[in-house]
């Protein structure tokens, strides 16, 4: 008896878990139900009601639907989460978490966000995971709390300072904590504490909220307090630009440094005014396109080191390009400077107008590595990978070319040639080939430096047009014949413009940059470093 | 009647159209030469090729329908090179070597500006497909594009009603249409209670590649505690590089969004998109749009292009409102007589690829709705807004100080460009 009543007992204890669980659960269905329905101003009330539910399985719904990978399955209106996977979507019910097969895009309605509600799900992820197990998720909601803080997440907020451990993201919790403060109706004292933890902070996230604080407070000594938080913040930033600009200067000067150094060895020491310079550079990114184009339909794994194949082949590729070009045209043309510049420029046309031919007029889309996307923080300067990368490798080709230059015989002879033609010819150096290979040599160098812009740049016929009067520029200022005085041309010019653009804008910026040179080449006809000596006659 | 009796009818019914169609053909009247300036080479190919083939469609799909006015039609292409003198000189060899009955043509409003006396002194029909400045009214160009209010100004209110901006960055291109532009939104946005201190100007140079410091400046300028948006003028390839930017400096689109006037999906095609979800544009026409008519003419189109993920865009969308009006008109006129066309154009009414109508105003603007989308994953993008019904394009903008009096109707007795209202006589500033 004791037994039955027991199991009774047990039972009806079972049927009301169960039915209280089915009724969880039915509430968190018709929640999820509701974000698929109605506008967008529906939509924001539902995402409150689904934040506020406190379950657990809200957050990734409501990531997904930031994401906009939630979905409604067409034919029978259950509401999925579907993650891309080939040409179709695997598809997890969003409710239950449970797998529910595949399907095409065409199958289902996506639910739609726009950037309004990404925010207001952001925040409220934000609150949701604050106690997620992942330090960095936790840092990430702090983020996002402390770019739009909620009043109402003050509670959670105390509740994880309370049990964090990880120190740096407690700091994130307490800033957070502070930017919530000032955005809630807490006293006076209670803002100004929180004032100079905002402050402390020191970053454009902090200024930006204590120029809220500032622009929203009601009492005078708040808005003081946070008025001078901000002027404090601002100076620091202050110091922080001059740097960033440094850095931008240098990143810019890379650029030039990548784009004029081969011009540095056709123009500056053979001589020849090379249009079709920057149509080198242009095969150079062409090349990076097909290259990625291959991997991408035979080998996907190897995409991350798409760039590195596309070195070589586009230094053959642009370096062959400028041997033929030598040795088809220019040949017949030393010593005819003008006749030199027009055969070039026709060229360019022709190559820019061939290259439109095969690929089309559209710009092609070259992709970033993982190792070049991204970006890292140098305290308040954000420096991305793909820029540092660029520095780093337009530092390698030029130590690389002068070590070529100095140490090879090709080196050698190729200097022996450009200073004195007939004296190298009779102790038997075969100038001919020595003058194609240098040509190929400054082309291939033109085609390395398309493979590295074509990460920055437009991967267009035209690309090479945008950079060939800034390589003449670099080359002429920095003293033709001269590789040093390209690298050190390349980077003041980098520098200035970067420190003229804020103040004068970028179009006033190069034209000033431009005047500049002009008088410094009338100061110095031979630009920074002139070659001394017998040899520049 | 046995099935053989019907087939035979058939072939009889089917051979005397064929020969009524050859017949009129043989007849001698010519076919109707149309003529397309678009830039094949140079800087504007990257957009102007899309709409160099999408007139060939047109003309193909119209002939297969048995052309206009029981004639063919020829397409006369010519490649002023993205070169502004060199389109005045083609367009003049279009309409005196040539002959042709219209143009369609033009990119940029530096070109429009360079063909249009051209156009008046030898009394051709252009159809300028691209949104543009406004501050013009031509009696031989009809402009199917957008005018500043029917593109920049709901994008501005979209902003300010759903997003709360209230700090404003206009950055552009340094030419006329983004200078233009950018002169009436501010006049605007003033209008509406904004400060001077809150508006940041921004021009660059033509294919600006380094953009850097520019997005630290914008970064800087948004770190004022007022949410911030960047209103984007800038045109043709610039934008690649500064979208990855954006991205790369970490500007999100919650944070601070970027709505831009020259950024399609024909853009879009060389970016990868992802970092960018969520960025606007404001046009009168997206691809995403779902509805019979645009779903036909998408496929249509990829079928003429050969290539299953060729993309659309609202330029080529003007040009199928463009050359549909002009059929209608030429119809309705029954000649290809420029003065008749001109005449039989104002009112026409043509379906547009957004499931509306659109029709051509007094002023040679055509009725259009503006739709506000966002970038997504794909490159293509989601309408987030819609106008109720249709914008009139209004050519002299009102927030100007030296076009608000002025309006422009075609129509007789006025037929006048610039009337001014307020001095009650034709001409006034402006072109």
């Amino acid at each position: 008896m004791f037994l039955f009543r027991s199991l009774a007992v047990l039972f009806s204890a079972l049927a009301s878990l169960t039915i209280a669980v089915a009724a969880l659960a039915a509430d968190l269905q018709s929640l999820v139900t509701n974000l698929t329905a109605g506008s967008f101003g529906d939509r924001e009330t539902a995402i409150g009601a689904l934040a506020s539910s406190g379950d657990a399985r809200a957050a990734p719904i409501l990531e997904a639907l930031g994401a906009g990978q939630l979905y409604v399955r067409t034919s029978d209106k259950l509401v999925v989460i579907g993650k891309p996977s080939g040409n179709q979507l695997t598809l997890t019910e969003a409710v239950s978490g449970a797998a529910a097969g595949a399907a095409t895009e065409s199958e289902l309605e996506r639910v739609r966000v726009n950037n309004r509600l990404r925010g207001i799900i952001e925040a409220a992820v934000g609150s949701l995971t604050l106690m997620s197990p992942d330090a960095r998720v936790r840092r990430g909601a702090a983020d996002s709390l402390f770019k739009r803080p909620e009043p109402a997440a003050l509670g959670p907020l105390d509740a994880a300072i309370a049990g964090e451990k990880d120190a740096r993201v407690k700091q994130a919790f307490t800033e957070a904590r502070a930017a919530v403060v000032l955005a809630s109706d807490a006293t006076a004292q209670q803002k100004i504490d929180a004032i100079g933890i905002v402050r402390d902070r020191g970053d454009r996230e902090a200024l930006s909220v204590l120029q809220g604080a500032a622009n929203n407070a009601k009492e005078p000594e708040v808005k003081a307090a946070a008025l001078a938080a901000a002027e404090t913040v601002r100076q620091t930033l202050a110091a922080w630009e001059a740097a960033q600009n440094v850095w931008y200067g240098i990143s810019l000067g890379s650029v030039l440094l990548l784009a004029a150094i081969g011009l540095a060895i056709t123009f500056g020491t053979m001589g020849v005014i090379n249009m079709a310079h920057g149509e080198m550079v242009m095969l150079g990114a062409y090349t990076t396109f097909v290259v990625q184009e291959i991997i991408r339909t035979s080998a996907p794994h190897l995409f991350d080191a798409s760039l590195l194949i596309a070195l070589p082949l586009a230094f053959l590729v642009a370096g062959g390009v400028g041997i033929l070009i030598e040795r088809g045209i220019i040949r017949f043309l030393y010593g005819r400077p003008l006749d030199t510049l027009l055969a070039t420029w026709g060229l360019s046309l022709v190559l820019q107008q061939a290259v439109r031919s095969i690929f089309g007029s559209s710009n092609r889309e070259v992709g970033a590595p993982s190792w070049m996307s991204g970006a890292f923080q140098v305290g308040q300067i954000n420096v991305t990978y793909g820029r540092l990368w660029i520095v780093i490798f337009a530092l390698i080709v030029f130590a690389s070319l002068i070590l070529l230059l100095r140490k090879t015989s090709l080196g050698l002879y190729m200097r022996a040639v450009t200073q004195n033609r007939p004296m190298a010819s009779a102790v038997g150096i075969r100038t001919p080939r020595v003058d194609a290979l240098t040509f190929g040599l400054g082309s291939g160098i033109a085609g390395l430096a398309g493979v590295a812009l074509s990460q920055i740049d437009n991967v267009s016929p035209n690309l090479g047009q945008g950079y060939i009067i800034d390589s003449f520029m670099v080359v002429v200022f920095g003293g033709v014949g001269n590789l040093f005085g390209t690298l050190i041309g390349a980077l003041t010019l980098g520098v200035v413009n970067k420190f003229l653009e804020p103040y004068a804008g970028a179009v006033l910026g190069k034209i000033l940059v431009l005047v500049f040179i002009i008088l410094f080449i009338q100061r110095r006809p031979r630009g920074l470093f002139a070659l001394k000596g017998r040899s520049v006659e | 009647m046995n099935l053989g009796t019907i087939m035979r009818t058939g072939l009889v019914a089917a051979g005397l159209l064929a020969s009524a169609a050859t017949g009129a053909l043989a007849q001698g009247a010519p076919p109707i030469k149309v003529g397309i300036l678009h830039s094949l080479s140079g800087t504007m190919a990257i957009s102007e090729t899309t709409l160099k083939d999408v007139m060939l469609m047109l003309i193909e799909e119209q002939n297969k329908k048995g052309g206009v006015l029981g004639r063919k039609l020829e397409p006369v292409v010519v490649d002023p090179a993205s070169n502004w003198p060199l389109f005045a000189e083609k367009a003049r060899e279009l309409l005196q070597k040539d002959k042709v009955a219209a143009v369609f043509g033009c990119w940029t409003s530096v070109s429009r500006k360079s063909v249009l006396p051209v156009f008046e002194e030898l009394n051709g029909i252009l159809f300028y497909p691209v949104q543009y400045e406004g501050e013009e009214s031509s009696r031989n160009v009809f402009y199917t594009g957008a005018a500043p209010n029917q593109q920049a100004i709901p994008a501005v209110d979209y902003l300010m009603a759903n997003e709360k901006v209230q700090r404003w960055v206009l950055a552009g291109t340094d030419y006329v249409y983004p200078r233009t532009t950018n002169k009436i939104l501010e006049a605007y946005l003033k209008s509406k209670g904004v400060a001077q201190e809150d508006i940041l100007i921004n021009y660059t140079p033509f294919g600006h590649s380094d953009w850097q410091s520019i997005v630290a400046d914008i970064k800087k300028f948004g770190s004022a505690g007022k949410k911030t948006a960047v209103v984007s003028t800038i045109n043709g390839d610039a934008n690649v590089p500064f979208y990855k930017e954006l991205g790369n400096q970490g500007i999100k689109a919650k944070d601070i969004p970027v709505v831009a006037f020259s950024v399609g999906e024909e853009e879009l095609a060389g970016i990868d998109t992802k970092p960018l979800v969520g960025h606007l544009a404001a046009w009168n026409y997206f691809q995403s749009v779902k509805n019979p008519t645009n779903e036909a003419f998408i496929k249509t189109w990829q079928t003429f292009t050969k290539n299953p993920k060729r993309v659309t865009n609202d330029p080529m969308e003007a040009h199928v409102i463009g050359f549909n009006m002009w059929i209608e008109a030429v119809k309705k006129a029954g000649t290809t007589d420029s003065d008749a066309v001109i005449d039989a154009m104002i009112g026409v009414s043509v379906p547009n690829l957004t499931g509306g109508y659109s029709a051509m105003l007094p002023n040679h603007h055509i009725t259009k709705p503006v739709l506000i989308g966002e970038i997504q994953g794909n490159g293509q993008f989601d309408v987030v807004s819609q106008t109720n019904g249709l914008v009139l394009g209004d050519e002299w903008s009102d927030y100007l100080p030296d076009s608000k009096d002025l309006i422009s109707d075609w129509r007789k007795p006025m037929n006048c460009g610039n009337f001014n209202v307020a001095t009650g006589k034709c001409g006034g500033k402006g072109k």
